[in-house]
This record gives structure tokens, sequence and C-alpha cells, in this order.
């Protein structure tokens, strides 16, 4: 679709959900109120600026229904995030909302060559993740068998991709990592299987981890991109270029904002994202701000699609550790990992304060070639590890070489940080 | 003589020596000569044992990270100044030692010595026999 006409169809809905919301919700016509801003300011899609933020903090406040701009009969399915802290943050749906997110999940799956001759095993936690059945309505909907077969038990997945014949894996990332060691001591051939694309997301991955899946499990892995909060799987795609993730948006429409400032980015600059739901009926967000740190590109991609792209995710402004003054991002550390030949893939994160100092150790697996029974072998290359860690973080990081597969394997989301300060 | 010695990688936290040497233990493996290296967070243990190749599936199977090292294995007097001898020839040879580890019983002593040249070292070993 020609960026004009995009922007016109932006547009028109932005001033419909604008509308929906104002009249529906609340919270939402007082924000606007205090902002000085009507249904009636917002003209085209770059009047967008004059609306007030949502923020994860708003989701938590109004929990559980308390941003709903549909009667609480129009809700017929509930998701929530995987809040580490405290209660959840919960998103309804509508029969309108779970319509589009089956279309947008499908418009990703045929981005990556997906048909009805294939065969998906949605390897995601079916539940309230929105991991599962977003994957599997997005599977059905493009005709494709669909294999529910959710997160854990891995003998048995590997088992049902052996003999189902599966062509497309749906999980996150590490579970992909965690899948193909389980394929190693499996007692099937790789040519037994029929495996050709992986369709990963819900959690932020490197290139080099990209890299590693597809060597490791020979085939061709795909990055899927979405927020409980906005739908879940199916806000974006990449295509068969592999080059930013194309994002849906003539549903969710994106911006990048200064973080601090909350101001537009300069185009192409790298910032946090916002989104807002130009279609949702059940609880339409405005401006929502994820915390995720990423650029968009606006240019036409080798696939021929004009759709926004996003680049990598550099990090949850959330995630990030600030550890001696330096910010720290967990992708960085994971970078480097998977680019030294000596390591798994696998890494755990421990800050701590000690004597008023902060500490960061990161604890990684050396692949089984590479131990010595030399000591000073063993040393150099921690200290090999060690020297390539500070030359991307800036800080110097103890690093801990760990027994071979001591490092917890993650079946969903995986959890790599542990944060052991006690801040005031 | 060359003998092919048991390595293993593991990490300081308690217990983690009991596991090991009991696995072998219940395979009815026995150690004759023994040694740990160790930095604060990691060590690296060597031993000689009565069946290297069965005592590495035995801690493969276990996960552990174990590998098989080629090293020297001799039995010199136990009497003062034995060692010294040995060692001189060595450096008239320039036969670098990565590490060594011994222990007497009666009146002989038992050595390992990983040289940096295997061949060498067993020469200046065959001479010191004949």
């Amino acid at each position: 679709m020609p960026r004009e006409q995009m922007r016109k169809l932006q547009s028109e809905r932005l001033k419909e959900v604008v509308e929906r919301v104002y009249n529906n919700c609340a919270p939402y016509r007082e924000r606007m109120q205090q902002a000085g801003v009507s249904p009636a300011d917002i003209k085209s899609i770059d009047d967008i600026v004059k609306l007030p933020f949502t923020s994860k903090k708003d989701l938590r406040d109004y929990y559980p229904f308390g941003l709903l701009s549909v009667p609480q009969e129009e809700i017929v399915r509930i998701h929530a995030s995987s809040g580490t802290t405290g209660k959840p943050i919960v998103a309804g749906y509508t029969q309108n909302d779970l319509d589009i997110w089956n279309e947008v999940g499908a418009r990703c799956f045929t981005a990556y060559g997906l048909t009805n001759s294939d065969v998906v095993q949605v390897a995601y936690g079916y539940g309230l993740f929105t991991g599962g059945l977003g994957a599997n309505g997005a599977s059905e909907t493009i005709g494709a068998i669909t294999v529910p077969a959710s997160s854990g038990n891995t003998e048995k997945q590997i088992m049902l991709m052996h003999d189902l014949g599966v062509t497309t894996l749906a999980c996150t990332p590490s579970y992909a990592l965690y899948l193909a060691e389980g394929l190693k001591g499996a007692p099937y051939k790789r040519e037994e299987f029929k495996l050709k694309i992986g369709v990963f997301g819900a959690e932020p991955w490197t290139e080099a981890m990209r890299r590693e899946i597809e060597e490791s499990l020979g085939i061709k892995a795909y990055d899927i991109y979405g927020l409980t909060e906005i739908i879940g799987p199916g806000v974006g795609h990449e295509c068969i270029y592999q080059n930013g993730t194309h994002l849906c948006e003539d549903h969710f429409f994106p911006e990048i904002i200064n973080p601090e400032t909350g101001e537009p980015a300069a185009k192409g600059e790298t910032g946090e994202l916002v989104f807002t739901t130009l279609t949702k009926t059940g609880m339409p967000l405005i401006r929502f701000r994820t915390r995720d740190l990423t650029s968009l590109n606006y240019e036409t991609c080798d696939c021929g699609r004009t759709s926004v792209r996003m680049g990598r995710i550099l990090g949850r402004s959330d995630d990030m550790l600030i550890i001696r003054g330096v910010n720290v991002f967990p992708s960085q550390v994971e970078a480097v990992i998977c680019e030294l030949p000596e390591l798994e893939p696998h890494y755990f994160i421990v800050v701590d304060r000690l004597n008023n100092s902060d500490t960061l150790e990161i604890q990684v697996e050396v692949k089984d070639d590479f131990y010595s029974d030399e000591l000073p072998k063993m040393i150099d290359l921690k200290k090999h590890i060690a020297h390539k860690l500070h030359s991307v973080l800036g800080i110097h990081p103890d690093v801990k070489l760990m027994e071979p597969r001591t490092i917890e394997r993650s079946q969903g989301k995986a959890k790599r940080v542990d944060d052991r300060r006690k801040l005031m | 003589m060359i003998t092919k010695q048991l390595s293993v990688f593991i990490e300081n936290k308690t217990g983690n020596l009991i596991d090991l040497t009991q696995s072998l233990g219940e395979a009815g493996i026995n150690m004759s000569a023994f040694s740990l290296a160790e930095t604060s967070d990691f060590g690296i243990l060597r031993a000689i044992t009565s069946e290297p190749e069965r005592a590495l599936e035995v801690l493969k199977a276990k996960r552990f990270a174990a590998s098989l090292t080629d090293v020297v294995c001799l039995l010199a007097p136990n009497k003062p100044g034995a060692l010294a001898e040995i060692l001189k020839q060595f450096a008239e040879k320039n036969i670098y030692i990565d590490y060594m580890y011994a222990f007497s019983d009666g009146d002989a002593a038992k050595i390992v010595i990983k040289p940096d040249k295997l061949k060498e070292c067993m020469e200046v070993l065959m001479q010191i026999k004949n």
C-alpha cells in the first residue's frame, strides 16, 4: 500500500478509535480533558502527538477492567502478561479483536512462506500468555495443520515433530535452543524431520542467537513480534529477507519517542517504541509506551512490502541494568556469548552490591571440546571472555565458568538475570 | 610409561567431589593418584584410574566435563635427591613441565608428569633407566 494511502487509512482509524475511547472509557476522557484535547482536534494521523501517553502503570492502576471501552459483556477472552512483580497486566478481547488478531497472525505466517500444506507445532505455552493461542489462531487461519503441543516435555515435542512431519516450530527462541540440545540426544536422524521454518518471539533475541538456532536446527528462523497489551504475537513479522520486522501498521500505529522527554525522535533514530491500536474495540490503547528500544525504517523492503520495519529490539528499558552507573542490556551480553566459539549459547547474569559497589557476575558454560586439563589455559579462556564482554559493556564483569548443563534451560520466557541489589 | 589421565573441570561447590568420586566408586573404578588444581571458583581434578576409558564414559554420562590426557607416570626411589636428579635431566633437554603431582609409599614414589614434549620426556626417562 502506498504511504499516502496508508496514512489516510491510519488517519480515519485514529479518529474512530479516539472517539471510541473518549466516549466509552472514563480514564481516557479525563486524561484528554486534562491535556486540553478533544476528538475534534484529531484530524489526521499527525495529530497523534497531541494525545497523552498510556503507560504500563496505567494498566496496573486500572486493573483489571478499568481501561475497557466496551461493556463487559462484549469481552470474550482475557490474556495477561507474565508480570514478575505483583499483579499481572490484563487485556480483554472482543470477538472483533480476536478476528483482527487472527488476521494479522495469518499475515505474519504467510510472510514466512507458510501455507495450508504446512504442519505447525505450537510450543509456546497455552494459557494467559498470548504466545500459545496467538500462534494457534494464526496457524489455523492460514489453514495449516496445527499441533497445539504447548511448552515443556521436550522428548514428546521431538517425537511429535518427527512423527507428524512438522514443518514449522513456533516457540520462544530460548526454547528453540533447548529443543536443539534435546535433538542431539534423540533417536532420530535430522533427515527424518521435515522441519524448515521457526517462528520465534516473546523475548528479545540477537542476530547471533538467530544464527545459532538456524545452524543447530537446520532451519530458517523468523521473528514474530507482539505484546499482550497491544494484541499478542502478530503485531509484526519478518519476511524472507530477515531485514527488520514489518509492523502491521494499519492496525497498530508505531511511533518512536525519546524515552526521557517523550518528544518524537528524529527519523531513523533509536528510542522507545509507542503503539496506538487503531482498530481494537475491547481495550484500545492510545500511545502505549512499550519500553522496547528500537528504531523504524520506512524504506520499501526487498520483498516489496511498503509497511514500516522495526529494527532489532535493543532491550526493554525495563531490562536495562544500571551497574556502576553504566547502562547494561542482557542482549549485549547475549551477543558476546553467542559470538564466542568456546561457549554454549546459555548464560546467567547475577548483579549484587558488595561494600557499596555493584558486582556483575556472568555465568557461562564452556563447550565440551574447549575444557582443558591445564589451569592456565582455563584461566586464559576466562580472561578472554571477560575481555570481550568488557569491550562491549564498558565495565569489567566477573566471568564464572560453569560445569556443563548447570545453567537453567528455559522452556518458556527465559529468566537470565538475577538482580540481588536491595535498593531503597 | 605413558598413561591416560582423567581430567575433570569442576566448580567449587560443596558436595561436588563426593558426587564425582561416588560415581567412580559405584562403577568399580579405582584411583591410584589424584590431584586438584584450584582457582577461586573452579578447579581441575586429575586422576590416574584403573580403567581410564570407562571412567570417562561414567563421568560423561553424569554430564561431568571430563576428558583424557596423555601423561608420563614413573616410579622413582623414595630417597633424598631422587626427584631433583630426574628434573635436572628434563631441564637439560628443555622439557617444560605443565604440571606434576606425586606421592610416596614405602621405598617407591609414584610421580605423574604432564610435560610439553611427551616423546622427549620418555627418551630422557629411558636413558635414566639404562
